[in-house]
């Protein structure tokens, strides 16, 4: 398993990525520039947290014509699978690769902090080894994250189990206050329709060790080598 | 020279927090006559081009591929002749 993991003007989590897959989980796990133009080689591309390109006009617009986009929007549309998290769900929904938007968060306040998630669906591999219900605990970074889309999307993601991941309280409830953002039904994750680009607010990569508060960031790639032979 | 003065705000029904901040701040100064409030964003493009349907067609093109998202945003312009 060869992991690319994209890095643009203001990224910041491609190390904590680089970190976990390579030196904790021992994936080969390299970093790419945003100007290359092709990403062959690779089994599974990252796009980390961040603010790229500054985060000017909106989160993830003008990373979206990076020169690297289209060879990664040719790699999502051939199969290749793609995560992005934070920084890089705003990227991948801006470029059209998953559906909606990320809007500010209805408190107003950048959120750094411990969530827990309640796996939906086994729609994508990075879930396909965890059963739906599990919780997970993930820190989230981020100002932006108030998941968007209109009613029929919503529907339609809900239908077809490609909510991947919602808020909830450590129980797996769905209190209104552990939704950290405002973000529509709770979603902090959602899948394209083939379920090979997954994007998700939390920070997989910051819950890699249990000596950093928790480990469950692995399991989205544990899952993945137990579908995807490397 | 052309000028276009670009609007941008959040599609109708999209919660704007921000917007709602700023009518609270206006109420406990006393203007409590604001019903809504919505934040949005201008954008002001000093344009080469001086044909006023070409430089209207450029600008809609830009708004559509960049300056607004249409998933949540709306957006409206007008052209200006500038010296």
């Amino acid at each position: 398993m060869r992991f690319g993991i994209l890095v643009f003007p203001g990224s910041w989590s491609h190390q904590d990525f680089q970190y976990m897959l390579g030196d904790v989980m021992g994936f080969e796990a390299q970093v790419v520039w945003h100007k290359a133009t092709g990403v062959e080689g690779f089994d599974c591309l990252i796009l980390p947290g961040g603010f790229a390109h500054g985060d000017y006009l909106r989160a993830g617009a003008i990373a979206r014509f990076s020169p690297v986009m289209p060879a990664v929007i040719r790699f999502a549309e051939r199969g290749g699978l793609v995560l992005g998290s934070c920084n890089g769900f705003q990227i991948l929904c801006e470029a059209g690769l998953l559906p909606g938007a990320l809007l500010r968060n209805a408190s107003l306040q950048y959120r750094c902090q411990w969530v827990h998630l309640r796996v939906e669906s086994t729609a994508t591999p990075f879930t396909a080894a965890l059963a739906p219900g599990r919780i997970l605990r993930m820190p989230i970074s981020h100002g932006e994250g108030r998941y968007h889309a209109d009613a029929e999307t919503l529907r339609r993601l809900g239908g077809e189990g490609r909510v991947i991941f919602r808020y909830c309280a450590p129980d797996g409830t769905q209190a209104p206050e552990a939704n950290p953002n405002g973000s529509a039904e709770h979603i902090a994750g959602i899948c394209n329709a083939q379920g090979n680009v997954l994007g998700l607010m939390p920070h997989p990569e910051r819950a890699a060790e249990g000596l950093l508060g928790s480990e469950d960031g692995r399991l989205l790639f544990d899952a993945l080598l137990a579908r995807v032979p490397g | 020279m052309l000028r276009a003065r670009v609007t941008i705000t959040l599609k109708q029904g999209i919660l704007d927090p921000q917007g709602d901040t700023v009518r609270s701040a206006l109420a406990a100064l006393g203007f409590d006559g604001v019903a809504d409030c919505r934040v949005g964003k201008f954008v002001l493009l000093r344009l080469t081009e001086s044909d006023r349907a070409k430089a209207a067609a450029q600008v809609e093109e830009m708004c559509r591929r960049l300056l607004a998202n249409p998933v949540i945003e709306d957006f409206r312009f007008e052209l200006e002749e500038i010296p």
